[in-house]
């Protein structure tokens, strides 16, 4: 018996280390994925700070209810309160794993609800060096992986892998995700845009943990290498497990979203 | 507060005054706190190119406008209320100087489904150059000659909101004239409309109650809408008529109608594809129009973070010249850019021409945030070759440039 489990070792460990770096690349992101499952569903409140090459500053602020969805991608709705004249507008996105998400936008001043073409991924995320594709849902079939290298981040040991957007619509060639081995969260992200230059590096600070279990960095902060530009993204408030239903992510809620 | 047009003081609108005070005093006796306002302030100028057709019309005109909106939340946001009037003050319209409800509404939203009491504005549409289907709102045409300003509706709205779309039912509890500019305003029929003289096919008048039902649903890359509208006319017909002052003048008349519209819009990649058409039904004359085309756009033209849209749409109204619309046979061509920057920057430019008579109307809108608060906005509209037939006649030379600063709060 013992020798049987001794073999098994043996065994497991040679399939490890004939894991291609592909394979061990998408295995830590399921690892990623799967620790953060079953959260069910949050409210926050998110803030960005928006800073150009002169250092003028420009504040949005918005909240955020965002849903789970079993066998799909999450369902988020977005809530505009400032700048003042963008008040009351809201952005409800159905997340898929591997199509085009559905997205409406409610525009309040006419009291109309737009299907708007996801496939604008690439584009800021009202005028911030965030595209939409950034804060979209992480879905794992979004990406295909390719395990680096261990490393160091300031002092934490962590995998550094690379990832390639599936959809052909991307503003990205590549991203390099430096992740914490003990906690499998993201510590700093790369953006490499359509030529491979480096364009953009996102670094997450403040985790804080929720339900002893799921992290979340409450500043997130985006650094455009390329035009000087940079955006503070702050989340206050987060509160998990409040209770939302399939109906508060309707074309219906979003008129009524304040 | 300006004295709202003499065809717009009706009953409801009296009804609407007390219920508007009675919220206003309730609201104050509550801790602050819980109630959130929010809106803009603005000044307007216009600026017209040639003298007008008439020598009373004026040629540079001045306006300050004030859109505040109260709400208030409750019950984990399954309660709502909201007060949102308005008040116009024109220079030199007396018809544009007025005040409205846009809403004064109370929602109560259950699971998969919703009630709604009191005045409220509706959308239903998904083209850009014309709103063919949109018609629970009464449209505001004194604010804008597009049409897309629109004046509080009092109603009852229930909505089913199931796995089978969303099942929106209204009952439309009195009747709003639509406004026209006055004698000194630009951009109006030569004669002027005299909304004093408005009259009714139905014997009800103002206090006939209308219905309107509408399911939509998303399937996949689809969303679809079927409505159907009975009750008075939102787009009146309007005859030559002689006023109490012996002016020669023209007076609305509204028809009972039934309408039925389906609006329908394909989102696939790039490219949204839309469709509004109606078939329209009165003792008057029924007619059927369309209009539908695309907007197609291009992410981050020339590696910068900007997006053009391009978007194309025809017009069609079965009654051809004779219609109330003067976009029956015509083409919509337009350039949407969007900046995607700090100041959220846009700027939309394109033509409607008729295919028959040539008659084509210029428009370009712009808007730009300055620093958080303040927000400008550009209108510039001109109409070329205008053929005598067409309904736009009376503006040919009525071009002009609005420029609107507006604080917002």
């Amino acid at each position: 018996m013992k020798r049987l489990l001794l073999l098994f070792l043996v065994l497991a460990t040679a399939v490890a280390w004939a894991q291609t770096p592909e394979e061990k690349g998408l295995a830590i992101a399921k690892e990623v994925d799967a620790r953060d499952t079953g959260w069910g569903d949050f409210q926050a409140k998110m803030s960005m700070l928006l800073r150009n090459r002169q250092g003028e500053e420009s504040l949005r602020q918005m909240r955020v209810k965002s849903m789970e969805v079993q066998g799909d991608g999450d369902k988020t709705l977005i809530v505009f309160d400032e700048p003042r004249d963008v008040k009351g507008t809201a952005l409800l996105t159905f997340s898929h794993k591997t199509r085009d998400d559905d997205q409406w936008l409610y525009l309040p001043a006419l009291k109309r609800v737009k299907r708007i073409a996801s496939r604008n991924k690439s584009g800021p995320f009202m005028g911030s060096e965030f595209a939409y594709e950034d804060l979209a849902s992480q879905e794992i079939e979004k990406y295909t992986y390719k395990y680096l290298r261990d490393d160091q981040l300031e002092g934490a040991p962590v995998f550094v892998i690379e990832r390639y957007p599936v959809s052909h619509y991307s503003g990205y060639t590549r991203q390099v995700v430096w992740i914490d081995k003990a906690r499998y969260i993201p510590l700093k992200i790369e953006y490499y845009d359509r030529k491979n230059s480096l364009l953009k590096t996102l670094v997450f600070e403040d985790y804080h943990q929720y339900l002893d279990r799921y992290w979340r960095a409450h500043r997130m902060f985006m650094r455009n290498h390329q035009t000087g530009k940079s955006t503070l993204l702050t989340w206050k408030e987060y509160r998990f497990r409040t209770g939302l239903k399939d109906s508060d992510f309707t074309r219906n809620s979003l008129k009524r979203a304040r | 507060m300006a004295a709202p047009g003499g065809a717009l003081a009706t009953k409801g609108r009296v009804v609407v005054r007390r219920l508007s005070l009675l919220a206003f005093l309730s609201l104050w006796a509550l801790p602050a706190a819980a109630w959130e306002w929010s809106g803009n302030a603005a000044v307007e100028g216009r600026l017209f190119f040639q003298s007008p057709l008439d020598p009373r019309q004026y040629d540079q005109d001045g306006s300050v406008s004030f859109d505040p909106e109260l709400a208030h939340e409750w019950n984990q946001g399954r309660d709502l209320f909201v007060f949102h009037p308005f008040l116009r003050i024109d220079a030199r319209d007396d018809e544009r100087s007025h005040w409205d409800i846009r809403e004064l509404q109370w929602t109560h939203a259950g699971d998969g489904w919703e009630v709604l009491a009191g005045v409220n504005k509706v959308f239903w549409g998904v083209t850009e150059a014309w709103h063919l289907v949109d018609i629970v709102n009464q449209t505001d045409l004194v604010e804008n000659p597009d049409g897309e300003q629109k004046l509080g509706q009092p109603m009852v709205k229930l909505s089913l909101e199931r796995e089978w779309g969303i099942l929106d039912l209204y009952a439309l509890l009195g009747f709003r004239e639509r406004t026209f500019p006055g004698l000194h305003g630009r951009i109006r029929s030569h004669p002027r409309v005299d909304g004093d003289l408005a009259a009714f096919q139905s014997g009800a008048g103002r206090k006939r109650v209308d219905f309107a039902v509408r399911w939509s649903q998303s399937i996949g890359d689809w969303d679809l809408g079927i409505a159907h509208f009975h009750g008075t006319a939102r787009d009146p017909l309007l005859l030559p008529a002689v006023n109490r002052k012996g002016e020669r003048v023209l007076a609305p008349f509204y028809d009972l109608i039934d309408q039925t519209s389906l609006d329908l819009q394909a989102t696939l990649g790039q490219w949204l594809w839309k469709l509004e058409a109606i078939y329209h039904h009165s003792d008057y004359g029924s007619f059927y129009a369309w209009t539908g085309g695309f907007e197609y756009t291009l992410v981050g033209v020339a590696d910068s973070a900007a997006d053009l849209g391009l978007l194309g749409e025809l017009l069609y109204d079965q009654r051809g010249d004779r219609s109330s619309t003067p976009f029956n046979h015509d083409a919509f061509v337009a350039l949407r850019w969007t900046l995607n920057d700090e100041q959220s920057s846009e700027l939309l430019g394109g033509f409607i021409v008729d295919w028959r008579n040539r008659s084509t109307l210029i428009d370009v809108e712009g808007s730009r945030r300055l620093g958080n608060d303040w927000k400008l906005s550009l209108q510039l509209r001109a109409w070329l070759d205008v053929d005598a037939d067409d309904l736009q006649y009376p503006f040919r030379r009525d071009d002009y440039l609005q420029l609107e600063l507006a604080r917002y709060f």
